[in-house]
């Protein structure tokens, strides 16, 4: 198993605590007066999401976590799993609905996120940051009303639900930041 | 891409720290503290333990073909003490000091130590002294509470709520637990380790923001260059040795320095034969420096400040990368 010395590890570097996989998320070096150095880790669990602390000897080693993060299509959802492909390779990977998470409000078929892998087995998926999708249903806007400050809420194709601008109508495209779960613009065609 | 050139601090913090130097040598100038220059690099190097010292090799007129081994010093301690023994009188010293493997917010392998000893004083005159420079650096602006002085002892009563000097292992241990530390495996023997995660994770962060914190008279096993004071009336032996936070920021170390010449041969065979078993590299002794001690070192109590973490407090800053031009990653 590969590992690393307390000097190799940056924020970002994927390790092993009890068995998961995690993602350093703040490094520091502390030595008291004339005493030992010691190595400050938090980190986030790739699983959970948790983040906690842990302190290193510098004379202590910390096992990598296989961990890779691949770009993969969308295919389909046959009810229990979502199924994911590599473009160039065809390889494919399922995931559960836990697995995909809110991603899940986001994508359609045929979309590219970014798959998450653990030894080789999906552990999180992340949408693209932004994504066009269809208004499935909404109140109908007030006429005339194009630009005033005021939204409503719209139910998407992926059942996701957006607050769009109230001039926006039912079976219209729009572009949504994933991150933020917020509404952009218009989709232009 | 082109490679990053600039500095990391800001030209403003370069001035402050142009300042804070005048400032230094103005206090000491004031006091009739003579400034000196030692060496950097030097045929010995503290065996301390927890002390890496980068080294290079010296080819020129008088070595062996190979080159002769030339520490970088990890602080300009011997090089003074050598003075103070050839009858100095008070000195004090800006000077860069190099410890391998210390990088992190805190610390920078290559740093600016500004160091002084007064003959005549002991730890507590000293302590009086550190806090009248901070007084004259820092200013009421960053002091906004009148200082504290705490032994190791109370200091781990009051945030520990343990007694330093007698909890075994196991006590310590169930400490970091109940504070949620999840500390590295340790020695079972080692006391002293434990007590500093204390002193940093659960400790440190609890000392007050905007005053200054000494704590003084260390255990015995953390004395390094301290004198020793037997205890009184069953109460265990203490180093003469203090430390100085700013907030949660440890600034300084100061001893009532150590004098005794086969005393102190003693302790660096001792670092030497821990270096030996834990198979760290072991400098050769310095043999200039106990001449010195054993010609006559007089009383006197030194202290060595971090100026870096001095200009960082002065600016308000987190981390010493915003306060040196440029810092190991950008040197």
């Amino acid at each position: 198993m590969a590992s690393y010395h307390m000097n190799e590890l940056r924020t970002g570097t994927k390790i092993l605590i009890d068995g998961d996989p995690c993602t350093i998320v703040d490094i520091d070096f502390v030595k008291p007066g004339k005493g030992q150095a010691f190595t400050r880790v938090k980190y986030r669990s790739l699983l959970t999401g948790r983040v906690n602390e842990i302190t290193y000897k510098q004379s202590d080693a910390v096992e990598a976590a296989d961990v890779t993060e691949t770009e993969m299509q969308y295919l389909y959802n046959d009810g229990t799993s979502w199924h994911f492909m590599v473009p160039g390779s065809y390889e494919q990977h399922e995931a559960r609905e836990a697995v995909v998470g809110d991603a899940a409000d986001w994508i359609k078929e045929q979309d590219l996120c970014t798959v998450t892998l653990f030894n080789g087995i999906p552990i999180s998926v992340t949408p693209p940051n932004f994504v066009v999708l269809e208004i499935a249903e909404t109140d109908p806007g007030v006429r005339g009303d194009t630009s005033s400050g005021g939204t409503k809420p719209a139910k998407m194709e992926t059942g996701a639900v957006v607050k769009v601008p109230l001039f926006i109508q039912s079976g219209e495209q729009i572009k949504i930041d994933t991150r933020t779960g917020e509404y952009v613009s218009r989709a232009k065609e | 891409m082109s490679a990053d050139w600039r500095p990391a601090a800001s030209l403003e913090r370069l001035r402050l720290r142009a300042g804070l130097l005048a400032a230094v040598r103005a206090f000491f100038a004031a006091r009739g503290v003579l400034e000196v220059e030692t060496p950097v690099l030097a045929a010995a190097t503290i065996p301390e333990v927890h002390l890496a010292s980068l080294a290079t090799r010296w080819r020129g007129p008088g070595a062996p073909e190979q080159g002769a081994v030339l520490y970088l010093q990890t602080s300009p301690e011997v090089h003074m003490k050598r003075l103070l023994a050839a009858g100095s009188g008070p000195i004090f010293q800006l000077a860069r000091a190099f410890r391998d493997g210390e990088s992190g917010r805190r610390h920078n392998p290559e740093f600016t130590l500004l160091e002084w000893y007064r003959p005549g004083f002991d730890h507590h005159a000293l302590m009086d002294e550190v806090e009248a420079l901070l007084a004259a650096t820092l200013g009421a602006g960053i002091l906004r509470a009148p200082a504290e002085r705490l032994t190791y002892a109370e200091l781990f009563s009051r945030h520990a709520g343990l007694d330093p000097h007698r909890a075994a292992a196991a006590e310590l241990d169930a400490a970091l637990a109940a504070a949620g530390v999840a500390a590295p495996a340790l020695d079972p023997e080692d006391r002293d380790g434990r007590l500093e995660l204390l002193l940093t994770h659960l400790i440190e962060p609890r000392l007050p923001a905007g005053r200054i914190t000494f704590v003084y008279d260390f255990p015995a096993s953390q004395a390094a260059l301290a004198r020793l004071r037997p205890g009184a009336g069953g109460e265990p032996p203490v180093a003469e040795r203090f430390e100085v936070y700013v907030g949660p920021v440890e600034l300084a170390n100061g001893f009532h320095e150590l004098a005794d010449a086969a005393e102190q041969r003693r302790r660096f065979e001792a670092d030497l034969a821990a270096r030996r078993r834990l198979g760290l590299p072991t400098p050769p002794l310095d043999e200039r420096f106990l001449a010195a001690l054993a010609a006559g070192l007089p009383p006197c109590a030194g202290v060595a400040l971090g100026f870096d973490r001095l200009v960082m407090l002065a600016a308000g800053a987190g981390a010493l990368a915003e306060v040196i031009a440029f810092p190991i990653d950008r040197a």
